[in-house]
């Protein structure tokens, strides 16, 4: 059966294909790439100074999600990376490895700067020093960003990211492109970010509509692709959410629950919330263990990895540079246990969730720790029942549809079984 | 009768309980599940209806002859007796198939002098099996009709003529599967009389009086009201979706019937280990299993008892003749293997390395059990694991150790929690 898709999807592909083409033809054209990850990336930053931005973990994914990860990660294990290292990292290396063929087929160009900006998962730090083995040439700018370990931003943190952008980040752009900072036009790419962010917390809050009209997981993943990567701060990225919040209103009008690959979701039996990401290589498999069975994603927290806009933070065209400090402390992987919880808390109670799952990840090092403290806390603070599956990210071999399914197809008795209970206490 | 039947078909045994109106079992049955699922849990299931149609005779004599008789003696001789000659049918089943196969051998083989060597074993084994029936040897949950056959024929083909012993253990091989996969359909009531004849050759019995209720009890149609199926088989039974259940659910739902008190289920099966919570209803509120690797399961005590080459059911004995644990640090059960032979070179006691192995479990499922958040109350062990005896002092031990002092239970009907939560399940929905 061909996959439904809506306009909405199929404007972000065409968006997609027209970065990756433009990837391509930088030889062409001249511009300058820079190489950085999704949490506190400094996208508007990056096309002020008309440079363009490749995300390896995107890119591991979509490899993922097309079925080459396992030849990148046999290839970076041949080169010595161990079973243990993360696998977007594993498939980024082997991809490399192999020519750098993008997820369109077509190369990516090299980086001519490494922006590393480090917001809470340590490994990052290592894959940008093997990447600098790769490409010695390519200069690099750490940008270091505190971890919120007392649960909040302390004052002294915003100014010290601030000087790091302006001492730090912002001449290694200039002296990259070989052009100066223009504060007007960052300004101008930070509101239409804004614009786009508004309209994105508009979709995911209309998961407290029953039945929800989105997914917000697996559907999710599609939701967040503009506004996690290469396009925050266009225009193209807020017509897109224009045209998916249309799209997701006319649902909640019509009472429709999200749309499948197999079509619009008809029944919805449970509302879950979900911390961790998706397994990637089986995607679909894995999305069809839960719309078959009535089960619909009402809020995740891997949807927040990319920033945080549910509690009001907007990049802002005021002071970019606090606004991207700000932005930067505040993304999901950047915040300590506690705060965590707390925001699957609200998700739980906002959206009306039946239960809570955790989908952990293999070869995950930094999040996965303290996945089964934040289960057990969420129990005991909301008596919701909870569930713990275990995948991977890329890597297929730690995907295992039987064992999945077996505790899933548990996890959805238990739900129905204290369903009634519930009530009638 | 108002009868409700829950079937737990596990990776290595299947298990069938039937309860009655008041929730009661009248009857258990297990087999080895083979690779036709199917056929395992309608044996479980012929098994369960045969151990109650005995169960409901006993019930009617003891109510008629209270005390007069004992009945419990006479009914364990009973049903020991039954097994036998339901062994003796299977038994004769598969020696026609070994000598219809013996006809395919290359002449080369002498086939017809494997037949007459076969024909000439038939009665020894047959009496081996039947002493071991009959002198209550035989484990009914752990040994089944595969087991009890090849450990007497391979001693017998091994003293009788070793020349002949490879073309005679790959006759068995051909034949075993097919005969065991085949679904014989009992006669209880002719088959109960025989044994009543077997036993009153040995002991005094009031023949008339058991002859005249198990005419009625023989008819009683035990058709069950409603069922429900488990276990890690629980797709592959010819079941409709709604007599399906998961069996986190079940098992809980087993230990908490058996145990109100329970918050905490641990069950160690033949490839899943479980740790489950629950409420005090026995509803589920979160689970933990096994990923990847069923070291420490059920399976690893089998490899294990081959690797000695002793059976599963010795294991637990001899480890509790241990002075102290040798330190097995494998949590794979292969290299566990590896680990035992090196502990035998060395001149370890191999009650000592079992009894490590022993812990090496234990102390396994107890990370599991940390994971899943620890033992919050009252603790219940289920799972076929759970009547080797050494494990359950392990268990007992860490749970004191790393919990304190709370109230551990094991079940002697431990194996059939599983199938006992499914017919609970079955029986429950109908009340509603």
């Amino acid at each position: 059966m061909d996959v439904q898709k809506e306009n909405s999807m199929v404007k972000q592909k065409q968006m997609l294909a027209e970065h990756f083409m433009e990837l391509s033809q930088v030889r062409e054209t001249g511009k300058k790439v820079a190489y950085t990850f999704v949490p506190g990336n400094l996208t508007e930053l990056i096309y002020a100074f008309d440079m363009l931005p490749v995300y390896p973990e995107i890119n591991s994914l979509q490899s993922g999600m097309r079925q080459k990860s396992r030849d990148y990660i046999r290839e970076a294990e041949e080169a010595g990376y161990s079973e243990d290292v993360c696998s977007y990292v594993k498939c980024d290396i082997g991809m490399m490895l192999q020519g750098n063929i993008g997820p369109t087929g077509q190369q990516l160009p090299p980086p001519d700067i490494l922006l590393l900006s480090y917001t809470g998962c340590f490994v990052f730090m290592k894959w940008f020093e093997n990447l600098k083995q790769f490409y010695p040439d390519a200069e690099i700018a750490m940008l270091h960003i505190p971890y919120q370990e007392s649960g909040k931003i302390e004052a002294g943190a915003i100014e010290y990211v601030k000087q790091q952008l302006r001492n730090e980040v912002i001449p290694k752009f200039e002296k990259v492109s070989g052009k100066k900072f223009d504060a007007d036009k960052l300004a101008e790419k930070m509101d239409l970010s804004a614009s786009a962010e508004d309209l994105l917390v508009e979709v995911f809050d209309s998961a407290r509509h029953k039945p929800s009209p989105i997914d917000a997981y697996f559907g999710g993943v599609y939701y967040i692709g503009p506004i996690f990567t290469a396009f925050r701060g266009s225009e193209s990225c807020v017509e897109y959410y224009r045209e998916l919040l249309n799209e997701v209103n006319y649902r909640v009008e019509k009472k429709l629950g999200p749309i499948t690959p197999d079509g619009i979701l008809e029944n919805e039996r449970f509302r879950l919330v979900v911390e961790g990401p998706p397994n990637w290589t089986h995607f679909r498999n894995f999305w069809q263990i839960f719309y078959e069975m009535g089960a619909v994603f009402v809020g995740s927290t891997y949807t927040r990895v990319g920033g945080i806009y549910d509690e009001g933070f907007r990049h802002s065209s005021q002071d970019p540079l606090r606004s991207m400090a700000e932005y930067c402390m505040g993304c999901y992987t950047n915040r300590n246990l506690p705060q965590r919880i707390d925001l699957l808390e609200t998700f739980i109670t906002r959206y009306h969730a039946d239960g809570f799952l955790v989908n952990s990840i293999k070869s995950c090092n930094s999040f996965s720790a303290g996945q089964l403290v934040m289960m057990r806390e969420l129990e005991e603070r909301l008596e919701i029942p909870v569930g713990f599956i275990e995948t991977d990210l890329v890597d297929p071999r730690y995907y295992s549809y039987s064992n999945i399914k077996n505790r899933l197809d548990s996890f959805f008795q238990m739900l129905d079984q204290r369903r009634p209970v519930k009530s009638a206490g | 009768m108002k009868v409700y039947l829950g079937i737990d078909l596990g990776s290595t045994t299947s298990k069938a309980v039937i309860l009655d109106a008041g929730e009661n079992i009248i009857g258990r049955g297990i087999t080895n599940t083979r690779a036709n699922y199917e056929v395992a849990a309608e044996i479980a299931r012929m098994e369960a209806e045969f151990n109650s149609r005995f169960s409901l005779l006993k019930s009617r004599l003891m109510q008629e002859q209270n005390g007069s008789a004992d009945w419990e003696r006479i009914f364990e001789a009973l049903e020991s007796r039954f097994h036998f000659l339901q062994f003796k049918i299977r038994f004769e089943q598969l020696l026609e198939m070994m000598l219809h196969n013996s006809r395919q051998l290359d002449p080369s083989a002498d086939p017809a002098g494997i037949k007459s060597l076969l024909n000439g074993i038939q009665p020894e084994i047959l009496k081996r099996i039947r002493d071991r029936f009959f002198t209550g040897k035989v484990a009914t949950s752990s040994e089944f009709f595969r087991d009890l056959f090849s450990s007497v024929y391979l001693h017998i083909i091994q003293d009788e003529d070793r020349s002949r012993f490879d073309q005679l253990l790959a006759l068995y091989d051909r034949s075993i599967t097919p005969v065991e996969n085949k679904i014989i359909e009992f006669d209880f009531d002719a088959l109960t009389r025989e044994a009543i004849q077997l036993l009153a050759e040995e002991m005094e019995l009031p023949e008339d009086l058991i002859h005249a209720h198990l005419d009625e009890v023989a008819k009683l149609s035990l058709e069950p009201d409603d069922y429900i199926g488990t276990g890690y088989g629980r797709q592959l039974l010819p079941f409709e979706k709604e007599h399906i259940k998961s069996e986190i659910l079940c098992h809980a739902m087993g230990a908490h019937s058996c145990f109100p008190q329970t918050r905490t289920v641990l069950d160690i099966g033949g490839q899943d280990t479980k740790a489950i919570q629950v409420d005090s209803q026995g509803l589920v509120t979160s689970f933990q299993m096994n990923d990847r690797c069923a070291a420490g399961c059920g399976r690893y005590l089998g490899y294990i008892a081959d690797e000695m080459n002793i059976s599963v059911s010795e294991l637990g004995p001899l480890a509790m003749k241990a002075d102290h644990e040798a330190n097995i640090c494998s949590t794979c059960t292969v290299f566990a293997g590896a680990e035992l032979r090196e502990y035998l070179n060395l001149g370890e006691k191999k009650e000592n390395i079992l009894a490590g192995l022993h812990k090496a479990i234990v102390e396994r499922a107890f990370a599991l059990l940390a994971r899943s958040g620890g033992v919050r109350n009252e603790f219940t062990f289920t799972g076929g694991v759970a009547r080797n005896n050494a494990v359950v002092k392990y268990v007992g031990q860490l749970v004191t150790k790393n919990y304190g002092e709370i109230q551990i239970n094991t079940h002697a009907d431990s194996i059939f929690m599983g199938a006992m939560g499914a017919a609970l399940f079955s029986a429950r929905r109908n009340k509603q």
